[in-house]
């Protein structure tokens, strides 16, 4: 029997905000062990939580960014349940009315090759709601100690329908949500500081068939490319214990990435029963039109229309256009370049290939935001290739002296007298050098080796250092040859 | 004991006294805390007293004054505190094993605010664990007695408030109500006690009950006590969401301006009905009579939810309790148990071992009516019935300004009556919880004694914020009458002697 | 519904983890169906339409500037811990589940 997979996933989102969901608490990663808590963080007695509005106005935002249905009002609840890293031993979350409802985000699965365009689709979302952490426990042999200063930072859980065929979708929908939700400055979601978490459910049914198979729950994806290994292999599992003719249990497993393999957690799980109901503590949140109208103007364009406009306005290919997107940083360069005049496809090029490539072998801590080449400087640089003043081998001498000096191309370009010679009567000079100096490749040349002629040019490009005008060049090569 | 003494007098007539150079607050809080010394062996309102902190604040109080910068009529008055509110650094037990050792690294707002008007702020008063209790029975630290009668409770939760108060070892004290708590025991013990508006004073460091529900109030020998203490207290608070924005306070003042209206008075009919002790009764009518005589009219109403008031309280005072209790896990701070050999099971131990029977008794009701499949047919239930309880009062106060009726069913009732018979002891509360479940302000005023000698309380119910109104209401009948402002006599059976 | 045999104490003491004594157990039992018995008259209210409240005095939008507060010495909060170690909290070992 064939098999597919139906996937659902949950996402965790920590917000990027100055205090605390709860309380006016910082929290930042790797601070002390407890050195972010208050009374309220502590849920010592007396203590009540208030409602950081920001944490609110990003989750909207992701609602509005993911199309989703915003509740016009929303409320919370108390999930009860004891843990030692939950210092109430109940989590205010949202239940029944959550923030958020339906909406999707738009995936695309790889292509074959990483210069052509995969399939896209939207996955169908339930909801979203705003809820607090829980801090963090380490254990050791004979005890566990308990650092609370990740308790009550705001989080947001995204709930997908089972509406995920494959590790490589999986893997596509958190590549897509995490660059939204990057973008938008909602979260860094860096998944190595916990900021974006990521459950599994997964069973797989006939081909053809209309129901859900039993559920495993999957934990401990912790790296993007753990979401795809761990939905891979346990797909995998769950097809072969099928074949076998066994049968799944409902249960959750844990993802071992070092031994890449799932192992059980839990099988047969106490019911859980958490008590829900609406907390005292806090009245109940509406949004309005303005409110939502405010908050959508501060939202950028989601990164997949970004790529559609470049390859539609711009032209530009695939290829380009999908590096540029990938990060903010890259594609608001190249915007703002593009403004600045030049031509886009140029530009594309400059940015994606020696922009990046420089600033990656570079200094560490120098990015495309504060090194010293602007987007209007770039643009300038681009035009001067595109008058002819200089080529593309001298504007790539050009940036790296923007990028270690700074200054104005067209100035570095007339200080070392870095124009292109066109004037035909001195390279013709050259040109007729080079073919004697040559003899042997335009030999070869004539007998039908098209390359060979490379030498003749390489000569002439050498002795004017890289200055002559290719173009020029190579009409004036091909012209003697042929004489 | 003579009203004579500092200890016995109210704080509008020693507010004069310190104002006027009589006398300091050193003074007055040194005869606070001697009488303290020489009755609370036998009434045992206070679960302990900071003796050289309150004298240290009475001190700055004074000095404050003799530079010209008394912070108000509060400056220098001794307030004792409910053991349920945060104090830094003093300990915050709520009366239960649970928090035994357990020190207030914070104020709450309410203490914040009472600091700031100068108060002596001193003593931690007994109370039912948790505020869960209508007799200050189920403390974990021994019972309080009423200073009427010292076989007789003292009421609850705040019991320990009330007495305290009334065997004149404090000028005010502060309680909480969540259904009944301060205007109860108010009545057992012959006070003033009051419960604001939900809203009006800050839940911030008020260790939470029944967060809906719960509100801190004062309990005072004369009803302008009442209205110092809330001029002082009130007030939004922005680190309580339940806290109600743009109040308008002075009510010392707003009361004043009121005392010669002619009030339209509803009495509930459902509480003058059976299980109503008969000379409660006819001291609430006599009452009722006062202000008819007064130029008020008088009409009966009807609530016709109220008897529902006691059920829909139990259920969602408790589901709320269940949740608010969780936190005692002997973890960051608490009891814990030392039995416990895994991080599970110390849960389990911790929570059977700080816990008394009552609050154990509510933490299981509140767990089961939140429970899959209960939810619905108990919470959800309640949470409407609660609508039409207060839907009720907004009919009623669409016809008259406020309603007058009984505090209790009952005077105080002996030691040891109802402590096993939770259903019964419940229902003391039953004319109280409708306020609560409302959101209104609500207060007990004394109205009489027994033909036993115990006090008798009328009850008094306004409109949301109209507290100033409510003040006014009880003036009139104080005014009148030599119920209000008495401290038990020392010459009553058993009562507090020195 | 029959609220005393729908009373499972057990249950109730795993929902609330809290260990109660045999001789606990046997009182409780039967006060906690007396009182659940007693609430249930709330089942004769017509509650047809309506709403559930679950605030005295309704307020919205209740909500804070997202402003970072001074910190405190940690030990201030830490203080009351029956046991700490390295400014964490210890706790007896935890099975992770």
């Amino acid at each position: 029997m064939k098999y597919e997979a139906v996937i659902g996933l949950e996402v965790h989102v920590q917000l990027k905000t100055a205090s605390k969901m709860f309380t006016s608490v910082p929290y930042r990663f790797g601070e002390e062990p407890n050195s972010l808590i208050d009374p309220v963080v502590m849920a010592l007695p007396g203590s009540l939580p208030v409602i950081n509005r920001e944490a609110v106005a990003k989750s909207v935002q992701v609602g509005i960014l993911l199309g989703c249905d915003i509740a016009k009002t929303c409320k919370w609840d108390r999930k009860n349940y004891f843990y030692p890293d939950s210092p109430k031993n109940y989590q205010i979350s949202q239940y029944d009315q959550p923030l958020c409802l339906n909406g999707s985000v738009e995936i695309e699965v790889a292509g074959p090759s990483r210069s052509e365009e995969g399939p896209h689709r939207n996955v169908q979302l339930t909801r979203i709601h705003l809820e607090e952490d829980v801090g963090k426990l380490t254990h050791f042999d004979r005890d566990s100690l308990v650092d609370y200063n990740r308790a009550g930072t705001p989080l947001i859980e995204i709930v997908t329908e089972p509406d995920i065929y494959s590790a490589d979708e999986a893997f596509a929908f958190l590549t897509a949500l995490r660059r939204i939700l990057v973008y938008a400055g909602i979260s860094d979601c860096d998944m190595e500081k916990g900021q974006l978490r990521c459950d599994a459910n997964i069973s797989i049914r006939p081909v053809g068939s209309e129901t859900l198979g039993t559920k495993v729950e999957l934990k401990n994806l912790n790296s993007i490319s753990g979401v795809r290994n761990g939905v891979a292999y346990e797909i995998a599992r769950q097809k072969q214990v099928l074949s076998e003719g066994g049968s799944l249990v409902q249960e959750t497993r844990r993802w071992d990435a070092d031994r890449n393999m799932t192992t059980s957690m839990r099988t047969k799980e106490e019911a859980h029963d958490y008590r829900y109901f609406p907390d005292p503590d806090l009245m109940p949140v509406s949004v309005s039109e303005e409110w939502k109208a405010e908050l959508a103007k501060d939202l950028p364009e989601v990164p997949f229309d970004r790529q559609r406009r470049y390859q539609e306005d711009f032209g530009l290919p695939y290829s380009s256009a999908s590096v540029l997107i990938s990060d903010r940083m890259l594609a608001d360069f190249f915007e703002s370049a593009v403004t600045t005049g030049g031509s886009p496809a140029l530009l594309a090029n400059f940015v994606v290939n020696d922009l990046s490539r420089e600033l990656s072998a570079g200094e560490e801590g120098v990015d495309l935001s504060n090194c010293k080449v602007e987007p209007a400087g770039l643009s300038e640089l681009v035009k001067l290739v595109e008058e002819n003043v200089i080529s593309n081998q001298i504007a790539r001498e050009v940036l790296n002296e923007m990028l270690a000096n700074g200054g104005s191309p067209r100035q570095i370009v007339k200080d070392k007298g870095l124009e292109q010679s066109s004037d035909e009567g001195e390279l013709e000079t050259l040109c007729r050098e080079a073919i004697a100096a040559n003899e042997k490749a335009v030999n070869q040349y004539k007998e039908g080796n098209a390359k060979a002629i490379n030498a003749v040019k390489g000569y002439v490009m050498k002795a004017t250092k890289g200055k002559a005008n290719p173009k020029v060049v190579n009409d004036l090569i091909e012209k003697l040859v042929n004489e | 004991m003579s009203a004579s003494e500092l200890n016995a007098k109210t704080a509008v007539e020693l507010a004069k006294l310190l104002a006027d150079g009589e006398i300091s607050s050193v003074d007055l809080t040194t005869a606070c805390l001697n009488r303290i010394e020489a009755v609370d062996g036998s009434v045992k309102a206070f679960l302990s007293v900071d003796r050289e902190d309150a004298l240290a604040q009475a001190r700055a109080s004074d000095e404050r004054r003799a530079q010209g910068k008394s912070l108000g009529p509060l400056d220098g008055i001794p307030l004792a505190l409910k053991d349920i509110v945060a104090v830094t650094g003093q300990p915050l037990t709520c009366a239960s094993k649970m928090l035994e050792n357990f020190v207030s690294p914070y104020d709450a707002t309410s203490v914040e605010k009472l600091k700031a008007a100068g108060a002596v702020l001193f003593g931690r008063l007994n109370m039912d664990e948790f505020a869960m209790g209508s007799s200050t029975e189920n403390s974990a630290f021994g019972r309080t007695h009423n200073p009427w009668d010292l076989d007789r409770v003292p009421g609850g939760s705040s019991g320990g408030s009330a007495a305290s108060v009334a065997a004149a070892e404090t000028i005010l004290s502060l309680g909480s109500d969540t259904g009944g708590s301060i205007r109860q025991p108010a009545a057992f013990c012959g006070t003033v006690g009051l419960k604001p508006t939900y809203g009006r004073i800050s839940r911030f460091g008020l260790v939470a009950f029944a967060s809906s529900l719960d509100q801190i109030g004062p309990f005072t020998r004369c009803v302008e006590d009442a209205a110092l203490f809330l001029d002082a207290v009130c007030g939004h608070d922005p680190k309580d969401s339940t806290s109600l924005p743009d109040q308008k306070t002075d009510f010392l003042a707003g009361m004043a301006s009121l005392k010669d209206r002619k009030w339209k008075i509803g009495v509930p009919k459902e509480f003058l009905a059976e299980g109503l002790d008969p000379e409660v009764r006819a001291s609430v009518e006599s009452a009722i009579e006062f202000y008819e005589g007064q130029g008020c009219t008088v009409e009966e109403v009807s609530l016709p939810h109220s008897s529902y008031a006691v059920p829909v309280y139990y259920i969602l005072a408790t589901a709320e309790a269940s949740s608010n209790l969780a936190r005692y896990d002997g973890i960051r701070y608490g009891h814990r148990s030392e039995e416990a050999k895994d991080g599970i099971e110390l849960y389990y131990k911790s929570r059977g071992e700080g816990f008394g029977e009552e609050v154990k008794r509510r933490i299981m009701l509140g767990t089961y009516v939140l429970s899959s499949g209960y939810y619905d047919a108990y919470y959800l239930r309640a949470q409407k019935v609660r609508s039409l309880i207060r839907k009720d009062f907004d009919d009623a106060f669409a016809k008259v300004d406020c309603l007058i009726g009984p505090a209790t069913p009952t005077v105080a009732f002996r030691a040891g009556d109802k402590v096993d018979d939770p259903l019964s002891m419940y229902l003391s509360d039953v004319y109280t919880i409708s306020a609560n479940l409302a959101g209104l302000p609500a207060m007990s005023v004394p109205c009489g004694l027994s033909s036993e000698g115990c006090p008798i309380g009328m009850q008094i119910i306004s409109p949301v914020l109209q507290e100033a109104e409510m003040l006014a209401v009880a003036k009139k009948f104080e005014d009148a009458h030599e119920f209000s402002g008495i401290v038990a006599p020392d010459s009553a059976k058993g009562g507090a002697s020195s | 519904m029959n609220s005393e045999e729908s009373i499972d104490l057990d249950r109730l003491c795993v929902l609330a983890r809290l260990s109660l004594e045999p001789e606990e157990k046997e009182k409780l039992g039967p006060q906690l169906a007396r009182i659940i018995g007693y609430v249930e008259q709330l089942k004769e209210v017509d509650v047809d339409g309506v709403e559930p409240m679950a605030h005295a005095i309704p307020l919205e939008n209740v909500l804070r500037k997202d402003e970072a507060a001074e910190l405190v010495d940690r030990e201030t909060y830490l203080r009351n811990a029956p046991d700490s170690r390295a400014h964490q909290v210890v706790v007896p070992p935890v099975i992770e589940g």
